[in-house]
């Protein structure tokens, strides 16, 4: 999405859009054997998204990717906590409405200015 | 192997689901089978399992589940002493199937709650893109 137009709030969402896929497939692989449980550091991602929207450097799309720090370790390997993926979900589900609603300002801002009301 | 189609939320969600079925099938199979019994060791029933693994999607970075196939526990049958059963084998031995009722129990009620939790998971995630579609 254009950065003049919407500022971050376009790599933003996009961002949290992905991050809600990765919390997802840690749920749904709960009871794998020896799966990691993944997670995005937001606030890396969202630097290296900008970073390449600018031009100035190509970095690694995987930027920010993180791999979650069990609590206690399970014996056939498995790093996912259910309460903390719920928790994750949750707050990644509020940054989402909230990014949504940001973008929502600036594209009615838009059309009021083409408008001429 | 066939080209497939890219993982989406919602195909991720159905096969974890599918996955949970399947171990919970397993479960309340192990649950029926309890208690019954045969006349020799080899013919007894053996609890079984499911085993999941994961599916990466490369594409989309998302991590399916899939259920990897079912396993036969090696437990040994219960070997009971009752003459008087009509399976009995020459000795008066029947062979009872080694089911533990309580971790079946366990394994359904564990089941059902990931089972809910992606339930849960997926609604937050339509409902977020419903509204994100509804947004002029």
């Amino acid at each position: 999405m254009n950065e003049r137009l919407f500022g971050i709030h376009g790599a933003a969402l996009t961002l949290r859009s992905e991050r809600m896929g990765v919390i997802a497939s840690n749920i749904a692989n709960a009871a794998t054997p020896g799966y990691k449980a993944r997670d995005i550091d937001f606030r890396a991602a969202l630097d290296a998204r900008l970073a390449n929207q600018r031009g100035n450097n190509v970095a690694d799309p995987q930027a920010g990717m993180v791999w979650r720090t069990p609590t206690m370790p399970t014996l056939d390997g498995n790093t996912v906590e259910l309460n903390r993926e719920q928790v994750a979900f949750a707050e990644n589900a509020v940054a989402y409405s909230a990014t949504l609603s940001f973008v929502q300002g600036k594209v009615n801002t838009i059309t009021r200015a083409l408008k001429g009301e | 192997m066939p080209e497939r189609a890219p993982m989406t939320l919602f195909s991720m969600t159905t096969r974890a689901m599918s996955a949970q079925m399947v171990r919970m099938n397993a479960a309340t199979s192990n649950l029926a089978n309890a208690g019954s019994v045969s006349t020799t060791e080899e013919g007894a029933y053996r609890p079984i399992r499911a085993v999941f693994a994961v599916e990466l999607d490369r594409a989309s970075g998302l991590a399916g589940v899939t259920s990897s196939g079912l396993v036969r526990a090696e437990t040994a049958a219960t070997k009971r002493h009752d003459p008087s059963h009509p399976l009995a084998d020459a000795d008066g031995y029947v062979f009872e199937a080694p089911v533990d009722e309580t971790a079946e129990m366990v394994e359904i009620m564990e089941s059902a709650r990931q089972y809910q939790n992606l339930v849960q998971a997926l609604q937050t995630a339509k409902q977020l893109m419903l509204e994100t579609l509804r947004s002029q």
